[in-house]
């Protein structure tokens, strides 16, 4: 049982966000089948429209952009989501404007000026692909400035269990790595230390503002933290109560100035990959008692270490428990 | 100490590695003393396993002896102890292990992330079986690492030997769930497709379980005569006779009730043309197994029967039989084995004498001559069916 998006409001609400430029980026992707077709179908009638049906080399020039265009449909149209094929429009983009600009050159008169409405045509369309391209990028980086993440669990223990293990949040750095420590000062706050790069750490205080026994806990930093941010988290029981599915939303300050920045490096890179990595942990630790190890991952779930994998044999160095 | 490690793609080599340690509460290091070579290892070896890494420790078959243990192993376990350890790694506190289903325990896989990108969700950590199963060093070596020792460590108290008790942390148990997921009557047809050591268990377990006639379909004739002679099946040579006409004939028309698929992921076909057509999707990767024991058993399934999937299969195949599958009511069942569900009874079993696994055992061999073995199963030189190492 992995860790999935949630189906809450945060969810439903990034979703719809991304679907305006998905949408964006189809319907360029079906512009573009519409001018390869009509690029390998009606070569001649578009350089006389253009204005270089005197040169030897446009048709060849204007077959092969059809061809490409092709490739931009495809890679817009065939994957489920679009995702960073709007770059190769970009590409394409710049390769006809300098096309475009070559033939500019030595023309005069009429072929001139419908050259130039082709040049300003184009300006327009490589706008909107790149509009298009950077926020996929954007998306693809979790950079979008909403400074939020969610995820969730299924945990084969009752909700009493999850809620009290989560609730003394002395217990989160056993499987939130980001976090160094966690001191609960008194019945509503705690004092959170996080790792932060270069060796350095983060501090905040924090107080819990709304507490419902075995369904959730809302928290938030102080006012004056250097880092304002807020959680909560959920508990839900299934399987007539034996098991509990934990949803969990965090938030932060959006990164951007530099100590927001230095927040997200202290949330993790990717907050989003964070999160599950925590909540696969957090389940082994309160379903196992320990976090999974593999010569291979000795240091338990994470999607960093998954990519740097070590063969599957012992470690030389002795590992405490 | 000495392990035998995957290098590349038909490559294995022993080679000098560090101590395993205790790294977890529940862990226990167990100084092997003897170990097996899988079936499935021949994937590995082939290269068509995907995330395998040089160096890589292989092996999940193995028992031996407790040497060191964590502090939180709960289970009674002691130093000294001789246990013999199941192929899945299964925590026993999730819900999957809780229900039977250790093989796809839900937190013993530390690269979850890895199989859900292939597989959906993620199954249970295997021992020395690739990245994507857990990056685990595996046990064809002189010491092994076992997370979960409480659950996946069956201590041996009586002194049968290790050849009789060995099996049991993978192929008898593999072989009998096979036959269990049949959901045999009494008097029943079943077929196996695979006189490999699974295939064998398999036929002698769905004898165990009730069945009337087992049949079993290989090309190795010295594989299907230990079939015959020692399980006490039938058999068919699929090289000399064709299969689907044969159990028609045996089974007066109808079809084996049941019909185990006992190769997996690079199976054979009688036809070297539909092989080689297979074998060719296979090297440029547009299908990942070659599922021609699959086809078969499908086909020659009897109307409503059950068709039990327990070769190993690692990603996509192309030309299943959806037709036949759908039209005439069948049912697939599969899986990794959920060892440690039968590790104690079979152990009884054994006990009991209703079954010896030894007789599978064609070769012993010291640890150091692991790549040689590798060479001589894959080969089937020597009327090799099984491989024991001994460190």
């Amino acid at each position: 049982m992995g860790v999935r998006s949630a189906t809450d409001a945060l969810g439903i609400e990034r979703a719809t966000q991304d679907r305006g430029t998905e949408g964006l980026a189809r319907l360029l992707g079906w512009f573009s089948l519409g001018l390869g077709v009509t690029a390998l179908a009606a070569g001649s009638r578009l350089s006389r429209m253009t204005g270089v049906d005197d040169s030897r080399t446009a048709p060849v020039v204007l077959r092969a952009a059809g061809v490409r265009e092709l490739g931009h449909a495809a890679a817009l149209l065939v994957p489920r989501r679009p995702g960073l094929g709007a770059w190769t429009r970009v590409a394409g983009d710049i390769m006809d404007l300098a096309a475009t600009g070559q033939a500019l050159r030595h023309r005069r008169g009429d072929r001139q000026r419908r050259l130039t409405y082709v040049m300003t045509a184009l300006a327009g369309i490589t706008a909107v692909d790149l509009y298009v391209s950077v926020r996929a990028t954007l998306r693809r980086r979790g950079m979008t400035g909403t400074g939020r993440a969610y995820g969730s669990v299924t945990i084969n223990r009752a909700p009493e269990q999850a809620y009290g293990f989560w609730h003394d949040f002395e217990n989160l750095p056993r499987f939130m790595y980001h976090l160094q420590s966690v001191r609960i000062t008194d019945d509503r706050r705690s004092q959170w230390i996080a790792k932060a790069p270069g060796g350095r750490s983060v501090q905040w205080q924090a107080e819990i503002i709304e507490d419902r026994p075995n369904q959730l806990i809302r928290w938030r930093s102080v006012d004056g933290a250097r880092v304002p941010n807020s959680g909560v988290v959920r508990f839900t029981p299934v399987a007539g109560g034996k098991a509990t599915e934990v949803r969990v939303e965090l938030e932060y300050a959006p990164p951007g100035r530099v100590l927001g920045a230095l927040v997200a490096r202290a949330f993790g890179e990717n907050p989003q990959q964070q999160i599950s990595d925590d909540l696969r942990r957090f389940k082994q630790v309160i379903e196992t008692g320990e976090i999974t190890r593999s010569d291979g991952t000795p240091d338990g779930p994470s999607v960093r270490s998954q990519v740097k994998q070590r063969p599957a044999r012992p470690l030389a160095t002795h590992r405490s428990v | 100490m000495k392990a035998n490690c995957w290098i590349a793609p038909n490559r294995v080599a022993v080679e000098e590695v560090p101590d395993p340690q205790i790294l977890n509460p529940r862990d226990a290091v167990v100084r092997v003393t003897s170990s097996a070579i899988c079936g499935s290892d021949l994937h590995l070896l082939d290269g068509f396993v995907p995330t395998m890494k040089r160096g890589d420790i292989l092996g999940h078959e193995f028992m031996g002896e407790i040497v060191e243990l964590g502090e939180g192993v709960r289970d009674g376990l002691r130093v000294g102890d001789r246990v013999v350890v199941g192929f899945p790694i299964a925590c026993g506190g999730c819900s999957s292990c809780q229900r039977g289903l250790y093989s796809v325990c839900e937190n013993s896989n530390p690269n979850a992330a890895m199989a859900e990108l292939a597989m959906g969700h993620t199954p249970a950590g295997i021992f020395g079986y690739s990245h994507m199963m857990g990056g685990y060093a595996g046990g064809q070596a002189q010491y092994v690492r076992v997370p979960y020792a409480d659950v996946g460590a069956l201590k041996i108290t009586d002194d049968l030997p290790d050849e009789q008790v060995l099996f049991l942390s993978d192929v008898l148990p593999t072989g009998y769930m096979a036959a269990e997921l049949c959901d045999i009557k009494p008097g029943d047809t079943v077929a196996v497709w695979g006189a490999g050591p699974v295939g064998q268990f398999a036929a002698a377990s769905a004898y165990l379980l009730g069945a009337g006639s087992v049949i079993v379909i290989d090309r190795f004739p010295y594989r299907l005569l230990m079939a015959r002679d020692r399980v006490g099946a039938e058999t068919i040579n699929y090289e000399e006779t064709d299969v689907l006409d044969t159990l028609r004939e045996l089974t007066a028309g109808r079809g084996p009730d049941a019909c185990i698929d006992a190769v997996g992921m690079e199976g054979h076909h009688a036809s070297a043309a539909l092989h080689a057509y297979d074998r060719a999707k296979q090297a440029v990767k547009a299908e990942t197994d070659r599922p021609h024991a699959l086809r078969e058993a499908i086909l020659s399934c009897r109307n409503g029967g059950t068709i039990s999937a327990i070769g190993a299969y690692g990603g996509f195949i192309d030309k299943f039989p959806m037709g036949s599958f759908m039209n005439r009511s069948l049912t697939m069942r599969s899986g990794q084995a959920h060892v440690q569900r039968y590790m104690r009874p079979l152990l009884e079993r054994i006990r009991n004498g209703e079954i010896d696994p030894s007789f599978i055992i064609t070769h012993t061999m010291r640890l150091e001559d692991a790549p040689q073995g590798y060479d001589i199963f894959k080969n089937k030189q020597e009327e090799c069916v099984k491989v024991v190492l001994k460190p």
